[in-house]
């Protein structure tokens, strides 16, 4: 298959789509297939593993192969497929209940095995496909369906449960901005390990404007930080806020009440930061950060070990089945 | 003196070992039974230990046990009371006389008997002295002390030399049932001598030393009236081996791989039983078996499943809570309809039950813990040789099916062993024929329908992720021919129909039940899975006795075999031995509205022959 032919259209398939007009997952869809794009592989070569909820409709969207599996268990389906045969490129998509409720334990250690996947959790804080519940990433006080007097679990920030594993590759998206949900997802798809790609999506029916406070036009900027390797940690509407140290951590301050020099510079191979970075929130004055937060590949994965290992054990016993069935104490009547 | 036991034949005998857990029973029952197969007997085991790895020393919780019949016949089970128990110390002793048989002869460690020992069980005297033990022949044996004089000129711990009693027990048991002592002393040197370190040689050496030791102190001493002489057992020529049910899974999971020309692929997490299945199957890497241990049990099944879907040949074991968490995916698989072998090596439950001990409980499970009309087969291993072919059956099934397929097997089988004939490569049969992915190539002008069925065995077309051209999406949701997520309420009723006849219709090619005995007569005795062995001996003594009696087994236990309820419409009464509350009786009494009656055990422990023949004599009247 020719390069040229490998387009965002042709990764799509012709099923109706069946989400909400207006929601979030659309403009992500379209992200992920860029992924594929940058990828390179033929879509008969290309597998999407996806759980149970609005998001996990996504594999029928899309012209590759594609598993519609059970609720959580996307992460796990797609480790056994991706270790029996790890030529296909394999993308799991999952929510934030599906990744981080019943599937939490899939996610935490899909991610610590360092599977070559391309993991895109689709986060609107919200039980979407079962009308309206609070899910672990739902905030203090958001009123739902089951939470109608306000949600009282504090919630988890799956990125930093990430970098705390060991993630090689960890980035955010928002459904709003386009071009950087692109970038995100073509990083991920490169990206040898498992990426983890977090995109904030609007549920506009159950959770609308979840993420308002990051994408309004008049101040939304003040909220959050995109970051790009080697660049000054600057942000704000008219670029007037920049992250500097403190102490063990980070703060914002005015960029003209701070030193040049103290401006944090984005390195996306600091873990150390990367821990930081993750879970900056702005209840705490801090910016959400967008962008590839962590990206570092010099980590093996668990499918390149899973046959480097056989080849290693071939080599240094290097037995048949026949000479394993006749081992041990045998004897002849 | 030796000349002065004499040498009786026998036919079998049945022998425990008990001692403390960590003391190595599970050690020298497996050499006694590895040195009277080797020596051409028929054996069967049956390990029994407690869930605890260590539970205290020298007391009743903490005792560990394995049993064995060794025989001139064929062996279906490890025997019924024991006539020879080794008991190594008074708790050992005091758990299992009761089981020995009257008369029977106890060996033990008289070493052991010490006051503190005896009041850790609550002796007041000494039962080796007071009568205690008069309905039997019992062996008091100073084995540390003797073991410990024999190994005086060795340079090692005493602990280590107190360790060697073990093959000083040995050396009394090969001389007490005339057995080739060459074979232990080949099997000492083989374990530590040529290749091992050392540190092992020196081991090798004290426990030739202690062995033999035992040896003379059975030649040499008047304590033993008779020692026994079994024949060898008729058995079909070929290369045998010594296996546990779970050791022969293993080989069958990674030997159906390459006889399908697939990647064998284990997604699994560890739980007793089927521990020991999943810690041998992790070391046939060079025979391309993939391994994973995942986080938990659903982690396991679902690897599998995402595996299968890849086009490797998957499985995942476990037991019976671990079955519980994989309902979901197992359903998963029936709705994806890809393969999928289940190894459930079954235990003592609900819940977390009886980890150590064998039942046959998730059968009711297995069949309809799904939700939703999910019926999938289900293959019920023997015995611990059996487990091989079952396993191998079931990978054949599955592939041809295109279905999850449970195998049944149980703490007994699985962690029991038998001899088991090894088969080469070649003799065992073909699965290439039944992979039949789905290619382009072969299907010229055609557009590839994912759940287009063939119109004999119902298995829809299959063609996995890098298949040119054939790119498509399945799921967990009802869906029609094509594939595309489908409400329709036909298509629902249709399709759901569609997964049920494909495994009705697996029955149509199932071999028929053969009759153990007339086949018609007064009462039919069922055996399924490790029932078998119990109900084999039974039947053929009831046989032998001119009793009415005949017998079956199941071992698809789902769907029935074909000739199942012709069968059983020959016979007056119909009985099911079943270490569980009547479950395949309920399954036949559903099926064929016949009156079964149901001869439950769930004591942690298999039949034995006495049960099932004490019933049928119930039945009959006598």
């Amino acid at each position: 298959m020719a390069d040229t032919q490998l387009t965002k259209k042709y990764f799509a398939s012709d099923a109706e789509v069946k989400w909400c007009p207006g929601c979030g997952d659309f403009a992500i869809m379209n992200a992920v297939r860029s992924g594929m794009v940058a990828a390179g592989k033929p879509r008969d070569e290309v597998a999407i593993v996806s759980g149970i909820g609005c998001s996990s409709r996504f594999p029928y969207y899309m012209e590759t192969y594609g598993f519609h599996t059970i609720h959580g268990r996307a992460a796990a389906v797609a480790s056994g497929l991706k270790v029996a045969n790890t030529d296909l490129d394999v993308w799991v998509i999952s929510g934030d209940g599906d990744s981080t409720a019943i599937g939490g334990n899939h996610f935490i250690h899909a991610i610590r095995r360092n599977l070559d996947l391309n993991y895109v959790m689709i986060n609107n804080k919200i039980y979407g496909l079962t009308k309206g519940q609070y899910s672990p990433t739902s905030e203090v006080g958001q009123y739902s369906k089951t939470s109608p007097y306000g949600v009282l679990d504090y919630p988890m920030d799956p990125l930093k449960v990430a970098v705390s594993l060991g993630g090689t590759f960890v980035a955010r998206g928002i459904d709003k901005n386009m071009k950087l949900n692109e970038e995100v997802c073509v990083r991920g798809a490169l990206h040898k390990g498992f990426s983890m790609m977090e995109i904030y999506a609007n549920c506009v029916i159950y959770n609308e404007g979840a993420h308002d406070k990051l994408t309004n036009k008049e101040e939304g900027a003040n909220f959050h930080i995109i970051l790009r390797d080697g660049e000054k940690m600057i942000f704000g509407v008219n670029s007037q806020y920049c992250l500097v140290q403190d102490g063990f951590g980070v703060k914002a301050v005015k960029v003209e009440n701070a030193n040049q020099a103290d401006i944090l510079v984005h390195d996306e191979k600091d873990a150390e930061m990367a821990a930081i970075l993750s879970g900056m929130r702005p209840d705490n004055g801090l910016p959400i950060a967008l962008g590839v937060i962590y990206a570092d590949d010099r980590k093996k994965t668990y499918d390149d070990m899973v046959y480097e290992q056989i080849d290693a054990v071939k080599q240094k016993r290097g037995r048949t089945m026949d000479q394993i069935m006749q081992e041990g104490h045998t004897w002849t009547v | 003196m030796a000349e002065n036991a004499k040498l009786t034949s026998a036919e079998q005998i049945v022998v425990k070992f008990t001692g403390d857990s960590g003391d190595g029973m599970q050690l020298i029952g497996n050499q006694l039974t590895a040195l009277a197969a080797l020596d051409g007997n028929d054996v069967n085991s049956l390990p029994d230990y407690p869930s605890e790895i260590r539970a205290p020393a020298g007391t009743i919780a903490g005792v560990s046990g394995f049993q064995m019949c060794l025989g001139d016949h064929k062996i279906y089970t490890a025997g019924d009371a024991p006539d020879v128990l080794v008991g190594f110390n008074p708790a050992a002793v005091k758990h299992s006389a009761k089981f020995v048989k009257a008369g029977g002869m106890i060996i033990t460690n008289s070493d052991s008997f010490t006051e503190k020992a005896l009041e850790k069980i609550g002796y007041s005297g000494n039962p080796l002295e007071d009568g205690t033990l008069s309905g039997y022949d019992v062996k008091a044996i100073p084995m540390t002390t003797l073991v410990r004089e024999a190994l005086a000129e060795m340079e090692m711990p005493i602990a280590a030399k107190d360790r060697c009693k073990n093959f000083f027990t040995m050396g009394v048991l090969c001389w007490l049932f005339n057995k080739n002592k060459q074979l232990v002393l080949d099997f000492i040197q083989q374990k530590f001598g040529p290749k091992a370190t050392k540190p092992l040689l020196k081991v090798a050496q004290a426990n030739t030393l202690a062995f033999k030791a035992g040896l003379n102190y059975g030649e040499t001493t008047i304590m033993f009236q008779e020692r026994y002489d079994l024949g060898a057992a008729q058995i079909e020529k070929g290369l045998y081996r010594n296996i546990t049910g779970n050791d022969a899974a293993a080989l069958a999971i990674a030997a159906a791989g390459e006889k399908a020309g697939l990647q064998p692929f284990i997604g699994s997490y560890p739980i007793t039983p089927a521990t020991d299945l999943l810690h041998y199957a992790s070391e046939f890497k060079d025979v391309d078996l993939v391994t994973m241990q995942m986080e938990d049990e659903i982690a396991g099944i679902c690897t599998a499943v995402g595996a299968s879907c890849a086009g490797n040949l998957a499985f995942t074991t476990t037991s019976g809570p671990g079955l519980a968490l994989k309902t979901e995916a197992a359903g998963l698989a029936l709705m994806l309809e890809v393969p999928l072998v289940i190894v459930n090596v079954q235990r003592g439950g609900p819940s977390t039950g009886l980890p150590t001990k064998t039942e046959q409980s998730d059968l009711l499970q297995s069949m309809y813990g799904r939700n939703g009309d999910s019926y999938m087969p289900i293959i019920a291993a023997n015995n611990p040789a059996d487990c091989f072919d079952a396993t191998f059956q079931a990978a054949k099934i599955a592939l041809k099916y295109r279905t999850p397929v449970i195998v049944l097997t149980d703490g007994y089988i699985g962690q029991g062993s038998c001899p088991w004939k090894v088969p080469k490569m070649d003799e065992l049969e073909d699965l290439k024929p039944y992979v039949n992915f789905w290619i382009p190539e072969a299907h010229k002008g055609e557009e590839y329908v994912s759940y287009k069925r063939d119109p004999e065995t119902l298995a829809r077309d299959w063609a996995i992720p890098g298949t040119k051209g054939c790119q498509h999406r399945i799921g967990s949701l009802e869906k029609d021919e094509t594939g595309a997520v489908s409400h329709d309420p036909l298509v629902h009723q249709q399709m759901t129909e569609f997964r049920k006849a494909k495994v009705d219709n697996l029955a149509q090619v199932l071999p028929e039940v053969e009759v153990n005995g007339k086949k018609s007569n007064k009462i039919l005795v069922i055996s399924w899975g490790g029932t078998f062995g119990a109900v084999k001996g039974a039947v053929d003594r009831l046989i032998a006795d001119g009793k009415p009696v005949s017998g079956i087994n199941l071992r698809w236990v789902w769907p029935f075999p074909p000739n199942l309820g012709e069968i059983i419409s020959r016979f007056d009464k119909v009985l099911v031995p079943e270490l569980n509350m009547g479950q395949l009786s309920l399954m036949l009494r559903a099926k064929f509205l016949v009156d079964v009656q149901s001869l439950s055990k769930v004591q942690g422990d298999p039949f034995r022959e006495f049960e099932v023949i004490d019933k049928v004599n119930e039945m009959l009247g006598e």
